[in-house]
């Protein structure tokens, strides 16, 4: 059974490019662009793998990766986080509040795919 | 060292100019080809007879071997080697020779200018960099900006890159990556020309871009700072009408204008003018001598126009939560547009102590420190109320001076601390991007 991952992202050409290429690869991929209800969203769908944007529209990828370490059945889950910025301070960041990886945009297509394979077989 | 050790090398470029032997210029002069050969090497002094004899001789003024661009190549290396000896951390090597810097400009000419113009170079960048800085720091519009782009830069990369992979895809999906690359380049040419556009107002506040604050500075700048309407009588209408500003600028410049007719009335230019022939320029004693608070006396003294031949007078005003609310920035010391201004300005202390004028010398922190005179008062906003504490507002007022004006012991201020070279500073929130340590 395909594995499943998870991209929270709100800009949709993205969303439709990292979707194609996991798909290809034989992921089952669901998407959810809006930070708001989003750790809602991830409790729900119990995926393998999330992906995770830090600029949303509702909510900041960091708060919500706070909310799903704090409990839920999320504490564990493997998160890689995207962000349009690099600082020190934003990786710092990220890795604080739990996250397995951290991206900055723009990556490569293959950056990506290893990074969710490496994610779910760690 | 006298700055003669130069003299040499104009000696040796004119005779060359003159196509005149080095042997045959010696003779003339009446002296050995090989003092001459040592003097044109700057190895020795000139002066006196010999070079009045030389200059006759190369038929030009003697000023011209003894003065001329190298005045300016050596104040900037003197510069580059000041800054040096300022830089507290990370500098690499031995210090500069200092006593033998004119040799080297005479002896090396070439390395010299190539040296000051890497100092030009970085005086102009690092002045960018303090620009830029503090807009990406504290520029919404450009974090979103930036934010914007790099998304499409990334949808592009990841659907460019499907697309050039030589496996098939099927023809609805290739269809649509094609359309999403066409959309994705449009977006991204769009948001790189407004990029740029935005960031050409570092140099162009005026351009309609900006943000409010930079619209209202743009205003009174191209004013100077100076409504000689509002000075006789006219409203603020009178002095907008003609402006394309926005909204909300237009609601700050009226603030501004408005405060400016009731500064004017209670103090008019001639009287301020008067007083200040009588007692100078401390706004306590013109205070006194005009019956106006101190404030308004700096802010009165803000608005001369240079025609009055009073000197120029920078400006600050913040409110109670230290928001900058008016800039009227020195050229050598630029008031921060956004984000908070360093802590240590006599502006900030005056609003711990309400009602009293502060008076303290200024030193700015930088590659050529800028002398400044500030005075500070914070004063009541709005009428007393009952059991109600006032609002403060805080004005400092800028007054150049040269080192010589003075004291041993200037404070040692900077414009914030992102961009401040003092690293022992109690004030300091957070690293400086020019120390390293960032």
């Amino acid at each position: 059974m395909a594995k499943k991952v998870l991209l929270i992202e709100d800009e949709p050409n993205i969303i439709e490019a990292i979707s194609f290429i996991l798909s290809r690869d034989g992921w089952q991929v669901d998407t959810h662009s809006n930070g708001h209800d989003a750790a809602e969203v991830v409790r729900s769908k119990v995926p393998d793998v999330l992906i995770l944007d830090v600029m949303l529209p509702g909510r900041s990828g960091y708060d919500i990766l706070r909310d799903l370490r704090s409990g839920g059945g999320t504490e564990a889950l493997p998160i890689l986080m995207l962000t349009a910025r690099g600082q020190s301070k934003d990786r710092e960041m990220a890795e604080k509040y739990g996250a397995n990886r951290f991206m900055t945009k723009p990556f490569s297509n293959s950056e990506v795919l290893e990074a969710v394979r490496d994610l779910v077989n760690a | 060292m006298a700055r003669d050790t130069l003299t040499g090398s104009r000696i040796r470029e004119r005779r060359i100019m003159a196509g005149m032997k080095q042997s045959e210029l010696a003779r003339i002069a009446g002296i050995s080809a090989s003092y001459l050969n040592l003097i044109e090497h700057n190895r020795r002094r000139i002066g006196g007879k010999l070079l009045l004899s030389i200059s006759q001789i190369l038929n030009v003024e003697p000023s011209l071997l003894t003065e001329g661009a190298e005045a300016t190549l050596i104040a900037t290396l003197r510069e580059a080697a000041q800054d040096r000896g300022r830089a507290e951390d990370g500098a690499a090597g031995p210090p500069p020779e200092t006593a033998l810097l004119e040799e080297f400009a005479g002896r090396f000419p070439g390395w010299a200018w190539l040296l000051a113009d890497g100092q030009r170079r970085i005086d102009a960048l690092e002045r960018t960099v303090e620009t830029l800085t503090d807009r990406m720091t504290h520029d919404p519009h450009l974090a979103a900006s930036l934010h914007e782009m790099l998304s499409t830069v990334t949808a592009i990369r990841s659907t460019a890159s499907i697309l050039a992979e030589p496996a098939e895809i099927e023809p609805e999906w290739r269809d649509r990556f094609h359309r999403n690359l066409n959309e994705d380049s449009k977006r991204l040419a769009e948001s790189s020309q407004a990029l740029v556009r935005y960031l050409d107002t570092v140099d162009d506040v005026s351009s309609d871009l900006g943000s409010p604050q930079e619209e209202v500075d743009a205003f009174l700048g191209a004013h100077a700072w100076h409504f000689p309407a509002l000075e006789t009588g006219g409203t603020p209408d009178d002095v907008m009408r003609d402006n394309a500003l926005g909204s909300v600028s237009r609601y700050l410049v009226r603030q501004v204008l408005d405060r400016y007719v009731a500064d004017a009335e209670a103090l008019p230019m001639g009287r301020l003018l008067d007083a200040l022939e009588q007692v100078g320029p401390e706004p306590l004693s013109l205070s006194l001598r005009t019956g106006c608070d101190p404030a308004r006396v700096m802010r009165r003294l803000a608005s001369l126009p240079d025609s009055a031949g009073a000197g120029w007078f920078g400006l600050a005003a913040c409110d109670a939560s230290g928001t900058l609310t008016m800039r009227k920035a020195p050229k050598d010391f630029p008031l921060p547009r956004y984000g908070a201004a360093c802590a240590l300005w006599p502006l900030f202390t005056a609003l711990s102590r309400p009602n009293v004028v502060l008076s303290q010398e200024l030193e700015q922190t930088g590659r050529d420190p800028a002398m400044y005179q500030a005075y500070a008062i914070a004063q009541p906003v709005g009428t007393p109320q009952l059991n109600r504490d006032p609002l403060l507002e805080a004005h400092m007022l800028l007054i150049p001076r040269v080192a010589e004006e003075i004291g041993d012991a200037p404070l040692r201020v900077g414009v914030s601390c992102r961009i401040c070279p003092r690293t022992d500073c109690e004030g300091r929130r957070e690293p400086s991007i020019l120390d390293g340590s960032f």
